[in-house]
């Protein structure tokens, strides 16, 4: 429905896009005792920090080749297997997740055959997994990152197995939260499967007090299970980033998979419900039915508020997809969708056009719309135009609990429908003495 | 040698840095730079220096010339205050693709530059070099040179790419960027006998307007704050002052030494943490700005002034004396800043049971070693691994650090306080102490402590 159109800027203004390495490493955080490791100038980690830090609240092992002007024109074996060695003798993790970045994609460093290299060198590392994703900074955005590095995982780490009936992966995209994703297995689980996801941030970055301090991620998706991965009867994608992960997954270990695009929405969870009662051969759980019901209640106080809203958009492909599909159903209009890269969804949207563009794009659009939506990088547009604001996505860093977030299932969609049906409803326009003027030719030409 | 290699060993070759002084030449000639160990690194780089230094220029257009990376990931996130324009907290980035790293960034660059001024109209635009776009050979001084003169309007061109070194060494080349392009280039209107300079003071949480007031009732002007709540043309007639502070020492002593060597504008090194400090920078302006030339009276004014602010801010903390006295504290901060706050909070006996001196100078650690009497508790690297048992045994009753370590604090459910550059409280001057003793108490003694600490009643036996 909607037109996909590129900025013709030569100068982002705002970006809404963050990097491809940096999804990357947010994937590898979703594995249990992992470090992620940025093949890049220092800089290139740290900024990735300080965003994570801000915004889940948590501390976060992000490790760095530090490379600089000289190591780059030589070339990076040495910086990488350094690293390598010293994050096995600091941190012992079970996995070492390589990103690489524009800096060494630019140099065109090899490093698949470095790993081999190092591989054949230090025999001490035969125990610790090596994950490769390559991610140039200069293609794609966070969600492409997070995909590419995904697929690895699955098809470094997994082989195929004897298949168990019960057990089903689950591939959640980058714009899953926290809470999502504790939805999600609880829904699978209640139809009495058991679900292997990865990367899991409910383990890793939920927030929990651990009792001990560990240099690496504490809590996630282990190595020991993402193996397991190819035994299990079905993958669920969810989300188009993921369709490549599901796909190599499939070929490399012969599980099928099903994509869910989106997980918010009425019609959406009674596709996912309903696939879970059929690959379990279970009835749909009587929560799950009351559950429903509530939603379709919440549509039904809500719509009143939602028609005819105007909105604006700005977030990553599948986020825009499944929040703007959302709106969509409840009656509002898309204004203006503004995103970071290519998608099949994009055109799908309904909307007249799909930018791939920045924040300022979005800002100059939403003007005069009833509502914003997209990171806390919006905050100043959303001021400017004294426009409601909602954030979503990532970084949320001025706002608490960001990973705590729920808007899948039918109660993630039913509390997500009050939240935006409030804030409309806090923004009710009151009617004035002149709220309806007459028009100024008829004024003037009656006598007063 | 390029251009930047030869700035950089320039850099490094400060004769202003007392460090410097005590190295043989050969030392010297190596430069500055910490090997930094590969997969145990933490901190910036050189275009994250520069951007710090430069960035609280709040007028100016920043624009980030390099892929999505380098500006997408790190915008916004400082908060370095404004007293008026907003534009410095728009984030601007060519955010070059593959294509452009095939045939080159520079005509993206320039429309950039184009786009920027057309819709934005800046005084001045500041143009940032990323590690991809110096790797592919785009000349950006030269791009900022034809735009410059197309345009006619300053497009300043910052060589700092992320790969060059630290996030110090991009500070310093963020400062150099200022003194070949900026300072100079303008004329204040007027000038007085009380023109003062500061650099390295970046108004982090509006920390600048602690101090201000200071100099506004001892009538000194300061002409150039380098680089908090500065316009462009502020630091462009920063030339006329007639004396300078710096603060910070490490980020921008070439600027201060340069400034005294081009323009007779001398400076000293001095702080605005902790009271006496505080004095005693007060103090070294007053006496510089007479030995420039300004009335001998402002002595004896400056001395009034430190007395009845000293005691105005020994009044205000006195109420926490007791309910701060014995308590011990653990700070892990970066030079000059360790031993300011340590004799500031040992003045109203907090004890200060550890400190970290990995950023200090030499004589930063003697005057540490000084104040808190032996070497015990000085810590050159702490491992969060070690930090994190430190705290979990409570040998310490807050920890004061940056945003880094936060979560280790908290994970072992000790109080936790920010002194570093995220902070939202500000803490400089009189006014500052003051808050920082507030602050510290209310964290203390925050009715969360007892509840958090807690075991859950089915663990109270395990």
């Amino acid at each position: 429905m909607a037109t996909v159109t590129h900025s013709k800027k030569a100068c982002a203004v705002n970006p809404l896009k963050m990097s491809a390495p940096i999804g990357a490493a947010l994937a590898f955080l979703g594995l249990d005792k992992c470090m992620p490791l940025m093949h890049g100038s220092q800089g290139c980690t740290a900024f990735g920090l300080v965003l994570f830090v801000r915004h889940f609240r948590e501390t976060i092992p992000l490790q760095t080749t530090a490379m600089n002007e000289v190591t780059t024109i030589l070339g990076g074996l040495d910086n990488l297997e350094q690293a390598i060695l010293n994050i096995h003798k600091r941190a012992n993790p079970e996995v070492i997740g390589i990103c690489s970045t524009g800096l060494t994609e630019t140099k065109g460093e090899d490093v698949d055959g470095y790993l081999k290299l190092i591989r054949k060198r230090h025999p001490e590392l035969d125990e610790t997994e090596l994950v490769y994703v390559a991610t140039p900074d200069y293609q794609g955005a966070f969600q492409d990152g997070w995909g590419k590095a995904v697929t690895r995982i699955v098809t470094t780490l997994c082989e195929p197995r004897p298949r168990t009936a019960w057990q089903v992966n689950v591939l959640p995209g980058c714009h899953m939260t926290v809470a999502d994703i504790e939805e999600i297995r609880e829904i699978i689980e209640s139809f009495g499967l058991y679900p292997i996801i990865a990367p899991d941030l409910s383990g890793s970055l939920d927030g929990h007090i651990p009792e001990t301090f560990l240099p690496t991620t504490l809590g996630g998706a282990s190595v020991e299970k993402i193996r397991t991965m190819g035994g299990s009867a079905v993958t669920i994608a969810i989300g188009e980033q993921m369709r490549w992960a599901a796909e190599a997954l499939q070929e490399k270990t012969g599980v099928p998979f099903r994509l869910f695009d989106r997980l918010t929405g009425l019609e959406a969870n009674d596709d996912f419900l309903q696939f879970l009662s059929e690959l379990s051969k279970d009835e749909i759980p009587l929560k799950y039915r009351r559950q429903r019901s509530q939603l379709v209640d919440a549509m039904l106080d809500a719509h009143f508020f939602c028609g005819g809203k105007k909105v604006a958009i700005g977030a990553e492909p599948d986020l825009l997809w499944q929040i703007g599909s959302l709106l969509t159903e409840m009656g509002c209009e898309i204004e203006a969708a503004v995103t970071t890269t290519h998608s099949v969804l994009l055109e799908r949207i309904a909307a007249e056009e799909v930018l791939i563009g920045d924040l300022e794009d979005l800002e100059q659009r939403a003007a005069g719309c009833d509502l914003m939506v997209t990171h806390s990088h919006g905050r100043q547009a959303a001021e400017r135009l004294e426009i409601p604001f909602l954030r979503m996505g990532i970084p949320m860093f001025d706002r608490l609990g960001a990973a705590h977030k729920l808007s899948v299932g039918y109660r993630g969609t039913r509390d997500l429908i009050f939240e935006i049906g409030n804030i409309f409803l806090a923004n009710l326009h009151e009617n004035q003495p002149d709220s309806w003027p007459l028009p100024q030719h008829e004024r003037e030409s009656l006598p007063c | 040698m390029s251009a930047l290699s030869s700035k950089v060993e320039a850099v490094f070759d400060e004769p202003g840095c007392n460090v410097n002084q005590g190295k043989s030449d050969k030392e010297r000639k190596k430069g500055c730079a910490k090997q930094l160990t590969p997969g145990a690194a933490a901190g910036g780089c050189a275009f994250d220096g520069a951007k710090i230094a430069l960035q609280p220029i709040v007028d100016v257009a920043h624009l980030v010339h390099g892929p999505i990376a380098c500006e997408g990931n790190s915008w916004d996130n400082r908060h370095a205050a404004s007293s008026g324009p907003k534009l410095y907290r728009t984030g601007f980035t060519t955010d070059i693709g593959d294509l452009d790293v095939v045939y080159g960034g520079e005509k993206r660059l320039f429309r950039a530059i184009r786009e920027i001024i057309e819709k934005y109209n800046p005084p001045a635009v500041f143009v940032y070099q990323t590690c991809v776009t110096a790797m592919i050979g785009d000349d950006i001084e030269a791009v900022c040179k034809a735009a410059s003169a197309k345009f006619a309007k300053p497009v300043i061109p910052v060589n700092a790419p992320g790969f060059a070194g630290s996030k110090n060494l991009g500070n310093k080349l963020g400062g150099e960027a200022l003194l070949d392009y900026v300072v100079g280039t303008e004329e204040p209107e007027f000038t007085t006998p009380y023109d003062i300079n500061i650099y390295g003071e970046y108004n982090l949480a509006g920390e600048l307007w602690q101090v201000k007031p200071l100099f506004d009732a001892l009538g000194i002007r300061v002409l150039a704050n380098i680089s908090g709540d500065a316009r462009y043309s502020d630091v462009a007639q920063s030339h006329r002052a007639r004396a300078a502070m710096m603060v910070c020492s490490r980020a921008l002593i070439n600027i201060a030494r340069k400034m005294e060597e081009r323009y007779g504008i001398p400076y000293f090194e001095g702080s605005f943490y902790g009271i006496s400090d505080t004095s005693e920078s007060l103090r070294n302006i007053a006496r510089l700005l007479v030995q420039q030339g300004a009335p001998q009276e402002l002595l004896a004014r400056t001395e009034a002034l430190i007395a009845s602010e000293e005691a105005r801010a020994w009044a205000r903390i006195e109420p926490y004396r007791a309910r701060l006295s014995g308590k011990r504290v653990l700070l892990i901060t970066g030079g000059v800043k360790s031993w300011s706050v340590v004799s500031a909070l040992q003045e109203i006996g907090i004890e200060v049971m550890g400190t970290s001196t990995k950023k200090s100078t030499r004589e930063d650690k003697a005057r540490i070693k000084e104040i808190m009497g032996d070497e015990s508790h000085m810590f050159d690297d702490l491992p969060p691994r070690e930090m994190y048992r430190i705290l979990k045994n409570s040998e310490a009753d807050i920890m004061l650090s940056g945003g880094r370590s936060q979560f280790v604090a908290l994970k072992a459910k000790t109080p936790w306080m920010d002194i570093n550059q995220e902070r939202h409280h500000a803490f400089a001057g009189y006014e500052g102490m003051v808050e920082l003793m507030k602050q510290i108490d209310r964290l203390l003694y925050n009715p969360v402590w007892t509840q958090v600490r807690r075991p859950a009643p089915w663990e109270e036996n395990s």
